[in-house]
């Protein structure tokens, strides 16, 4: 019996995981249909795509991470630092225009990002240890730097609070933001030499080690390209919400860790891909959608989702026995 | 004859060199207790007051008793995240309970039992499921709490039979509150569980190899499996305490404590991948933790504030010996 579960689990019918998650997503918009035929509008999944761009950006990092066997705990307080430090820019200096807030929240997130990476990397604490730490630290430091003060829309300029809004061919800006971002981060794993070493340092450290890749930089890399992330999403999460406060985004790591997991990044690093984590948070963004919609009332949504992630992370589980090693290529590079 | 002194040279051997580094880690505790001991009383003429100390010690403890469980679970090797979501969920259920009119014993036992049960399964989905710990309690913290919220929406319960308050509000003796005595009692029985008894030596075993370990005939999936009912159980309980304080309960409370207690953990020298550690390291971080922000309250400084604090502690008592073992003078 428990052989037969496992089997069907394991995924031996569904050839590979993304199309296991892509048959999840639309058996799930199938099922939506006939009772709001509405969710379907391009109009209407173009918003639930919107709504899911900051989880699919932000799981993104969180994957490059994951991927040297790493966990980063504080990409939600980095976004809510590095949120609350633009927007405080642009409160005091709204003629400064876009560019300086862009240029600020990347490299401010990528700043708070090698915080973690160089504690990691030169001092080997686990990262669990160093992202709890500086999860607790950024979080206060938002409230540092606000005095305890919200920055409301009244407080932003229209430029501050356009660039998330402007559309191009129905699909919002964020939504482009995080479909060239998945396209960048795609490429740079699939093609770039330190793409390839960061899951060779996940997959077997001493091998990567003894193949003459320093494991810890690369830790201290995907640290740093997650931190920049976050710090990014710190200005869109501001800028769409259109409200900066401390307690911003509190908890999202969790949501994005899940993100991650239900679309096959591997815990233990070295296993997982770009298509996988983004139809991992369109899975948790669809149902997020579709649950007010059914008449789910919000107070059941949490339990809905608990049981949504348990159980991904339960058949994931499953599934990740069968192939372990998947991500290595037979064919030599 | 030769074997009997050959093992105890051994024992004496592996002891005495963890022992050692135990010791230097509880000293700097102490001496980290001492010194934030000195600045509060310098900086307000009641903390020394009898009742001022043991105001220190509410709330503190009620994480401390999750963090002796936890400190056994991240010893094995393994951690849950979930306890904030379980502690909600048993206050909600000994709310219900209470509204339905039961009495004391009932009330309590049904808030043990829900923290039991959650760890269960916790328990069954790392051990049967095979799901990473971190990964299957982040999914049943979400489920917890949400039950929670579902069962409870925005309302709040806070109807208890008589005598329950006193649990989380009453005295045992003079300003020693019945809390402290219970954390004194629970520190004692992990003390004795982790350092003198088989049982201890397993989960130390456990969390430095669990495949050797195996094959040594430890049953590690079932020493996993009780743990996390442990870690649940202790988080059950501190749900009692948390709620008898409280005098009522929401869906909300506890929020965040898993970070906390985690911390707790660590800085009382537990390593998060597990084999090494002990009780009296995590009292001492407690004690440590409960000081530093009771010291911070005394000053008004707000809460959020204290998490710089908690989280710039935990990170510098990590990295400094880190550092020192790794650019240090004595480095061979």
């Amino acid at each position: 019996m428990r052989e037969l579960i496992a089997g069907i689990m394991s995924g031996r019918a569904l050839r590979t995981r993304e199309a296991g998650l892509l048959g999840l997503n639309l058996l799930l918009l199938v099922a939506i249909a006939p009772f709001f035929p509405a969710f379907l509008r391009p109009v209407n999944l173009a918003g639930v795509f919107d709504d899911t761009a900051l989880l699919i950006l932000l799981a993104l990092g969180e994957m490059l991470v994951l991927l040297t066997r790493g966990v980063d705990l504080s990409i939600a307080a980095n976004l809510a630092f590095t949120g609350m430090v633009v927007a405080l820019l642009n409160q005091y200096h709204p003629g400064l225009g876009l560019v300086p807030v862009l240029v600020l929240s990347v490299l401010m997130g990528a700043a708070l990002g090698a915080v973690n990476g160089l504690l990691v990397w030169l001092l080997r604490i686990p990262s669990i240890v160093v992202t709890l730490g500086t999860l607790s630290i950024y979080r206060g430091a938002v409230y540092l730097a606000s005095g305890g003060k919200w920055v409301n829309s009244n407080q932003m300029s229209p430029a501050f609070l356009g660039l998330v809004r402007w559309h191009a061919g129905g699909v919002s800006m964020l939504s482009w933001t995080a479909i060239v971002c998945a396209a960048l981060v795609a490429v740079f794993l699939r093609r770039s030499i330190l793409g390839r070493n960061l899951y060779a340092a996940g997959n077997n450290p001493a091998a990567a080690a003894y193949a003459g890749i320093d494991v810890g930089v690369m830790q201290g890399a995907a640290f740093l390209i997650a931190g920049a992330i976050a710090g990014l999403c710190g200005y869109l999460w501001v800028s769409r919400y259109a409200v900066a406060y401390t307690d911003v985004a509190s908890g999202f790591e969790l949501q994005v860790i899940a993100a991650c997991v239900i679309g096959g990044v591997s815990i233990s690093g070295g296993v997982g891909s770009v298509g996988g984590v983004v139809l991992g948070a369109l899975f948790l963004g669809i149902i997020k959608n579709a649950l007010p919609l059914v008449g789910v009332s919000p107070f059941f949504q949490m339990a809905v989702s608990g049981i949504v992630i348990t159980g991904a992370v339960l058949i994931n589980a499953r599934g990740s026995r069968a192939s372990a090693l998947r991500i290595l290529e037979r064919r030599p590079a | 004859m030769s074997d009997l002194s050959l093992s105890a040279g051994a024992a004496a051997r592996t002891g005495r060199r963890p022992w050692r580094a135990l010791v230097r880690w509880e000293s700097l505790l102490v001496l980290a207790i001492l010194i934030d001991f000195a600045i509060n009383a310098h900086a307000s003429p009641y903390f020394l007051d009898p009742w001022t100390l043991s105001d220190v010690t509410v709330s503190v403890v009620e994480k401390a008793v999750v963090a002796l469980a936890m400190a056994f679970l991240v010893m094995a090797g393994e951690i849950d995240i979930s306890v904030g979501g379980i502690i909600a969920l048993a206050s909600v259920a000994m709310g219900l309970v209470a509204r339905g009119g039961s009495p004391l014993p009932l009330v309590v036992a049904s808030g043990i039992a829900t923290g039991c049960v959650a760890g269960g399964v916790n328990g069954l989905l790392v051990t049967v499921g095979r799901v990473p710990s971190i990964v299957a309690t982040i999914g049943t913290m979400t489920l917890f709490r949400g039950v929670a919220y579902a069962v409870l929406g925005d309302g709040v319960l806070k109807t208890y039979p008589p005598g329950f308050a006193w649990i989380g509000q009453g005295y045992v003796a003079g300003p020693v509150s019945f809390e402290l005595v219970l954390f004194a009692v629970l520190a004692a029985i992990a003390i004795i569980l982790l350092h003198a008894t088989a049982f201890g030596r397993r989960v130390i075993a456990t969390g430095s190899n669990p495949e050797a370990s195996r094959m040594s005939g430890i049953a590690t999936g079932r020493l996993r499996f009780w743990l996390f009912v442990a870690v649940g159980t202790a988080a059950g309980l501190a749900s009692v305490l948390l709620t008898s304080r409280l005098g009522s309960t929401r869906p909300s409370i506890a929020q965040g404590w898993e970070l906390e207690i985690v911390t707790m953990v660590i800085l009382g020298g537990v390593a998060i991948e597990g084999g090494v550690g002990s009780i009296p390291g995590v009292v001492l971080a407690a004690i440590l933790m409960g000081l530093v922000t009771f010291g911070l309250g005394l000053l008004n400084v707000p809460g959020i504030v204290m998490s710089v604090v908690t989280g710039t502690m935990l990170i510098v008592v990590v990295a400094v010996p880190a550092a020192v073992r790794r650019f240090g003078p004595e480095r061979r």
